[in-house]
């Protein structure tokens, strides 16, 4: 399992390490390592050690990386090659600035000006502070977002980043207080584990409420929960679970949103969860954007360890924060980076439910899919199935962003159109803006004209057009907007986020961002390019990258000159350069 | 076994990159890809790595296999222009050479020369660095200045010349040992 233990007899060497980076990392580390701690080093914690070396020092030296390799005892590649994988590591020899503003250029983001901010900031601030442009950080409902040496900060200007740094503005606005666990406890919490830790339920039925209730994973492939809680169930233990709150796709926030307000419930829920499956250890993976959401977790399961009102003794729990790594939220890349390892994903057979973390079988669940357990088995799922539209059941949180009044996290009925969606639940569209094209499931569901609003938002109603829900989140485009600029910009987050394992994936997103920018797009290459990325790509994020350009063949073809330009579908008119004029 | 086991030795051939016989199976240049079909639903699957199973029936060359094998081939071929073993899979798949804008970093990433340091001769002395798109290799110089000169043992299972570039580089780069 562990290759890294084989081979130290005849190591080579690599850089010496000195007396000096010896002490300066265990000076590093001490706090870490301290007792009542995580206690001795280990080589799956690798990821947590390059933390805490990266916010000291504020980038990754050499020295120090050498000094980690010979301390877990292995090789310096492996070090180097895991540290550079991830976006939040610094591995060079100087310190790039004295604070890092990585400003959201994705989703709502773009649209809100996000690129032209980062520019501006970047002149304005001078070189001791780093303006990066960053994938979505999940905070699109202040769009235009940022982090600020790792605190977000919503609806940025640069007066508001300017303040920041000098501490005039403190960081993070929250917009929520967490309920604590006696709160909690006092409406009724942690009644329906304790319940199961008393005897008072079995697993079975347990199992059986959820898979009449229809809950399905909310992380974004809909697999089933009842049905997985069983497969796992069912294989040799240990069992091991992961909890995925790596929230990466573009324009998804519901895990924060849910996890700021009630850290409770999820946690209950993933303890019935752990319960019912048999679980020994659960990690919970949670994205390094999240500083907050660490916080609240960091408190909550402290809370959590020193109460008295359940009977039973719960499974060890490690929180672990992911470094930024979009693929990460793909469940086997994911187990790969709780190892301590680069996030690429594995190939299938064998499923992470036979042979997962630490080659145990695991149980992969997203926050949400867990918020929603307790409910759903206190009324025997009633609550969900009786919820629905078009011929749908249940509900979904879907994050909306972009071009409405009041976007948020809406909880509605699943199979809610996006009409519907953005009338009742979000204001309507901002004044002056018209509904001109969406992305139903973040950068990976494609993307659909104004035409097909009236489509039932849910799992498997969208195939048909090209389309997938995946995490809910939708964002909404206006005539100001263009659907070939989002489409670009999407597939250069693929091509950035690409762990560049297959070749499909790693020179296909590549190669069609580039041919994507060209104003009238080689229709026959770029067919060609997402045939070989859906059909061969090892992982969801390589079949997926496809989706978007295929969809602005076929929905927008004025706005890439794929067909005579002329009026679009939703009636406007195109400009010259092949896409419509953004504002 | 895998399905690309079955298939070689029942002397029926399927393309590889990353694959060898000595490594484990890498699965990351997808050159392998074919169409399984188990319980009524067929899938592509990379060969190298597909398990096989009873009542697996699998297909080793269709119209979308070839297509999928030479957009594939001519991606690679961007990086690798002169690649024979590329140029002779750009002939059995009828992949244009010049399709995509070329840049040539010559190493295609089949990480052969990565994965036998690390897996059979337990140096680590080459390793892959970044991610995606600036995905490369890279010699870890002390290493390449002790131990390289008298292995090389990776420079013939390259595909293309990056390898050894790669080393002349970091050579040159390096003070030699003594
Ligand atoms: C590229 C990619 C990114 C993903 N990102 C996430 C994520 O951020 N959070 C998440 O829960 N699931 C994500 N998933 C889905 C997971 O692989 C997995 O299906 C999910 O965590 C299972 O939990 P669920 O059944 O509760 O949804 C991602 C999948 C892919 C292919
Ligand atoms: S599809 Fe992309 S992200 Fe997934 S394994 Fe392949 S290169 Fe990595
Ligand atoms: S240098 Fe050659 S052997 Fe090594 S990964 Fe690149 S192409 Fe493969
Ligand atoms: S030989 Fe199977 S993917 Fe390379």
């Amino acid at each position: 399992m562990n290759q890294a233990t084989l081979h130290h007899i005849d190591r080579p060497k690599g850089r010496r390490v000195t007396p000096a980076d010896r002490k300066a990392l265990a000076d590093l580390l001490a706090a870490l390592l301290a007792p009542g701690g995580a206690g001795e080093m280990r080589r799956e914690r690798l990821i947590e050690y390059l933390h805490v070396i990266q916010d000291a020092r504020g980038h990754l030296p050499i020295a120090l990386l050498a000094a980690l390799a010979e301390a877990l005892k292995i090789s310096q590649a492996e070090v180097y090659e895991v540290a550079s994988f991830y976006h939040h590591f610094d591995v060079v020899e100087e310190k790039p600035a004295s604070v890092t503003v990585r400003i959201c250029t994705t989703g709502a983001c773009a649209l809100a000006g996000g690129a032209t901010l980062a520019a501006k900031l970047q002149n304005l601030l001078g070189a001791d502070v780093r303006v990066v442009e960053a994938p979505c950080i999940g905070r699109c409902e202040k769009a235009p977002a940022a982090l600020i040496g790792g605190e977000a900060l919503g609806l940025v200007t640069p007066e508001r980043v300017s303040q920041a740094l000098a501490g005039t503005l403190s960081l993070p606005e929250t917009n929520a207080e967490p309920m604590l666990l006696d709160a909690y406890a006092a409406q009724g919490g942690y009644q329906l584990l304790r319940e199961c830790g008393e005897g008072k339920h079995d697993s079975d039925s347990v199992i059986a409420t959820l898979e009449q209730s229809g809950l399905r994973g909310l992380g974004g492939a809909g697999f089933p929960t009842g049905r997985k809680w069983r497969i796992v169930r069912s294989q040799p233990g240990p069992r091991l679970m992961a909890v995925n709150i790596d929230e990466g796709e573009p324009g998804t926030f519901k895990d924060r949103h849910y996890l700021e307000r009630e850290p409770h419930r999820f946690l209950e829920g993933m303890l019935i969860a752990a319960w019912a499956v048999g679980i020994e250890a659960i990690y919970i993976y949670l994205r390094d954007e999240y500083a907050e959401c660490r916080r609240i977790l960091a408190a909550a399961l402290a809370e959590l360890a020193g109460q008295h009102i359940l009977p039973q003794a719960l499974p060890r729990i490690e929180l672990r924060r992911g470094a930024g790594a979009y693929v990460c939220g793909e469940e086997s890349a994911m187990i790969e980076s709780i190892e301590g390892k680069r996030g690429m994903p594995r190939l299938r057979p064998p499923y992470v439910a036979e042979v997962g973390l630490f080659d145990r079988p695991t149980l992969v669940q997203n926050c949400e899919t867990l918020f929603w357990v307790p409910a759903i088995l206190k009324d025997g799922g009633a609550s969900f199935i009786n919820q629905g539209r078009h011929g749908r059941k249940g509900l979904r949180s879907f994050s909306v962003s972009g071009r409405v009044r009041q976007p948020g996290v809406k909880l509605a009925p699943a199979g809610i159109t996006l009409r519907e969606l953005i009338d009742e639940y979000c204001g309507g569209m901002i004044e002056g803006h018209e509904l001109y094209a969406y992305l139903p499931g973040g950068a990976s569901g494609g993307i659909l004209p104004a035409r097909l609003a009236d489509v039932p938002l849910d799992f498997d109603t969208l195939q048909p057009y090209g389309c997938f829900i995946g995490s809910a989140s939708v964002i909404v485009l206006s005539k100001q907007d263009s659907a070939r600029d989002t489409a670009l910009r999407m597939m250069k987050f693929f091509a950035a986020e690409s762990c560049g394992q297959c070749t499909p994936c790693r020179i296909g997103t590549h190669q069609a961002a580039r041919l994507m920018a060209a104003r009238r797009w080689d229709e026959p290459l770029l067919r060609d390019l997402a045939q070989a990325m859906t059909g061969a790509s090892i992982c969801g994020l390589g079949q997926a990258a496809p989706n978007v350009l295929l969809c602005v063949l076929k929905y927008f073809p004025d706005e890439v000159g794929a067909s005579d330009p002329g009026t679009d579908v939703a009636g406007r008119s195109v400009s010259a350069s092949g896409a419509t004029a953004t504002a | 076994m895998t399905v690309l086991g079955a298939a070689q030795s029942a002397g029926i051939f399927i393309p590889t990159l990353c694959n060898h016989e000595k490594l484990k199976p890498f699965g990351g240049c997808r050159l392998c890809m074919v169409e399984a079909e188990a319980g009524g639903r067929t899938s592509l699957v990379s060969a190298c790595k597909y398990p096989v199973q009873q009542d697996l029936v699998v297909r080793t060359r269709s119209g979308q296999i070839d297509n999928i094998r030479k957009v594939l081939t001519e991606q690679l071929l961007a990086f690798a222009p002169d690649s024979e073993v590329l140029l002779e899979l750009a002939r059995e798949y009828q992949a244009d050479k010049d399709r995509f804008a070329k840049e040539p970093s010559f190493c295609i990433l089949c990480g052969l020369c990565v994965r036998y340091c690390a897996e059979v001769k337990q140096r680590h002395g080459v390793g892959f660095i970044d991610r995606g798109a600036s995905r490369e290799i890279g010699f870890i110089p002390e290493i390449a200045a002790t131990e390289c000169w008298d292995c090389k043992e990776c420079f013939p299972l390259c595909p293309t010349s990056a390898l050894q570039a790669a080393f002349v580089l970091v050579k040159s780069l390096t003070p030699s040992p003594s």
